[in-house]
């Protein structure tokens, strides 16, 4: 099932003007800042398919922005996140890519981080109603769908690691709604990707992080905004309303 | 979710005697693992978004960045306040409630996608305009929500529910789709007269291109937001009223995925083609990028 739940048809809450090119086009931004695990000091967008067609006159390009400074879909500084990019002190440029791809609305998204200098090379799809699905992470093969909370794991291709992951999450009691491994040869670099029932907690993460053979651990979780923060705490004032 | 299809989403709803809205509900809390409390206050403060979008598109500027569109919901406003529409006051004002949404939108306003921000205006348009007219509740509407999503959730898993993949039918289609069948629930029809409304509905709107000016989503978005809705209170009234469609609705959207696979890359949210390449369109677009 593409789409998963109703709040992926009613929904997301979010600034205009498009679903595909505006709200999905952030969450992939925000997925792909996630992945690099802090803010890129150079980003390097490559619009293709629609996206290349139209991406000035659906702001395709500011949303790309906002998510890379980690905005959720119905943040209000989102029209003017290429000007806060540049203040934040982000180099971001845009360019229509040339070749195949694999959807007509598809970005990839080139990036540098701004404290480690670490690279990343993300490529994401919008596929209607601002639901997206990251489908390459340096030449590995994803499927993420960023409507859960995700954990990407790097590690060596040894027998036995994804055996040690999931006894990790087994004793954490967190259940695995998907998982994908792909590695780039038979004993070489892979990537594995779960994705959550439920948001994952530091403990989980540097208990995964300590496993032999894993090298770095990431946690996408775009259900985190503005907007969710705001709602949880109407939620908590509605109940302090209605004891006192 | 427990179906794939309308028709099993109308026989769920029969075997466990609930409404669509209403079993859409434990559905998504199911899935979701969240109480049934927390995703209803979630749909509830969606529709806060919804009322506060119409609000704002029917008095505030919402003059679009491209200086393209906006007020034309405050102009249809006032010639309702003014004199008998050709559309009648509900179905008239249903209109300019959607072609309100639908301009906060192209504003870089806040809406709910629903099912996408290119649809965005037709679900409020019809849900506020009746909620207005027939004295419902907002729990009530927020049901009518859940009904509309469970619609939304079969439409885009078996075709889809984007312009770049199946044109326009895929996003104004659907809205209609989903909100005729909702608000023939609401008003009292079964889980199958809901389904026939969204059959109906989707056979008026198949082969819809999507060939937006300039790539924004303003002209002709907009106005078939305005359509739209009227559109889909006809849809409903028809399927209260007995009329049945004999092409079944899970046919239809099968139907609306062939020809949205069919259709040429023009014609699917590139501005490649249709309305977006006539001479008008172009000097728009030439303008636009000048500027």
């Amino acid at each position: 099932m593409r789409f998963k739940d109703v709040f992926s048809i009613i929904g997301p809450a979010m600034v205009g003007p498009s679903s595909s090119h505006t709200a999905g086009a952030a969450r992939i931004g925000r997925a792909a800042r996630q992945v690099l695990g802090e803010m890129p000091r150079l980003a390097e967008v490559i619009f293709f398919g629609s996206f290349a067609a139209t991406y000035q006159g659906h702001g395709t390009d500011r949303a790309i922005a906002g998510g890379l400074l980690d905005f959720s879909t119905d943040d209000p500084r989102l029209p003017d996140s290429i000007e806060l990019a540049g203040e934040a002190g982000m180099e971001i440029s845009f360019r229509q890519g040339a070749g195949l791809f694999p959807h007509p609305n598809t970005v990839q998204l080139r990036l540098t981080g701004k404290e480690s200098g670490s690279e990343l090379t993300i490529t994401g799809i919008s596929i209607g109603g601002g639901n997206i699905e990251i489908v390459d992470i340096d030449g590995f093969g994803v499927k993420l769908s960023g409507m859960y909370p995700t954990i990407l794991i790097n590690h060596m291709d040894y027998l036995g690691v994804l055996a040690s992951v999931t006894d990790v999450m087994r004793q954490g009691q967190f259940n695995i709604g998907h998982m994908s491994l792909d590695r780039k040869n038979r004993s070489g670099a892979a990537l594995t990707v779960l994705e959550l029932d439920e948001s994952a907690t530091q403990e989980l993460l540097r208990d995964l992080e300590a496993l032999p053979a894993v090298k770095t651990v990431k946690l996408v979780d775009l259900n985190e905004g503005t907007s969710e923060k705001e709602y949880e705490l109407k939620q908590e004032d509605k109940g302090k309303d209605s004891t006192s | 979710m427990n179906f794939q299809t309308l028709s099993q989403l109308a026989v769920l709803c029969e075997e466990r005697n609930l409404g669509i809205g209403a079993l859409m509900l434990e559905e998504q809390s199911a899935e979701s693992g969240r109480t049934q409390e927390q995703e209803f206050a979630k749909m509830s403060q969606y529709y806060g978004v919804m009322k506060e979008a119409v609000h704002r598109g029917m008095n505030e500027n919402t003059t679009s960045r491209s200086g393209l569109t906006g007020l034309d919901a405050q102009r249809v406003g006032a010639y309702n306040a003014a004199t008998e529409p050709c559309l009648g006051g509900a179905a008239g004002e249903a209109m300019a409630y959607a072609l309100a949404v639908s301009e906060v939108n192209a504003s870089m306003g806040r809406i709910i996608a629903t099912p996408t921000a290119g649809s965005c205006g037709i679900i409020p348009g019809v849900f506020l305009s009746c909620q207005e007219r027939f004295g419902w509740d907002d729990d009530f509407m927020v049901y009518g929500l859940f009904a509309a999503g469970a619609i939304g959730y079969v439409i885009a898993n078996n075709s889809f529910v984007s312009g770049a993949e199946g044109g326009c039918q895929a996003e104004v289609g659907s809205a209609i789709g989903m909100a005729a069948g909702a608000l023939t629930e609401m008003r009292g029809g079964t889980p199958a007269q809901a389904m026939h409304a969204v059959g109906l509905a989707l056979k008026n709107t198949l082969g819809l291109i999507c060939d937006p000016v300039g790539g924004l989503v303003e002209i002709p978005c907009i106005v078939r937001n305005g359509f739209g809705a009227v559109t889909a209170l006809a849809a409903a009234d028809m399927a209260l009223a007995g009329v049945r469609s004999v092409i079944p609705s899970d046919e239809v959207i099968k139907v609306m995925l062939e020809v949205g696979s069919a259709m040429p890359e023009m014609h699917r949210e590139t501005a490649g083609g249709g309305l977006a390449q006539t001479p008008t369109g172009r000097k728009i677009m030439e303008d636009l990028r000048r500027e």
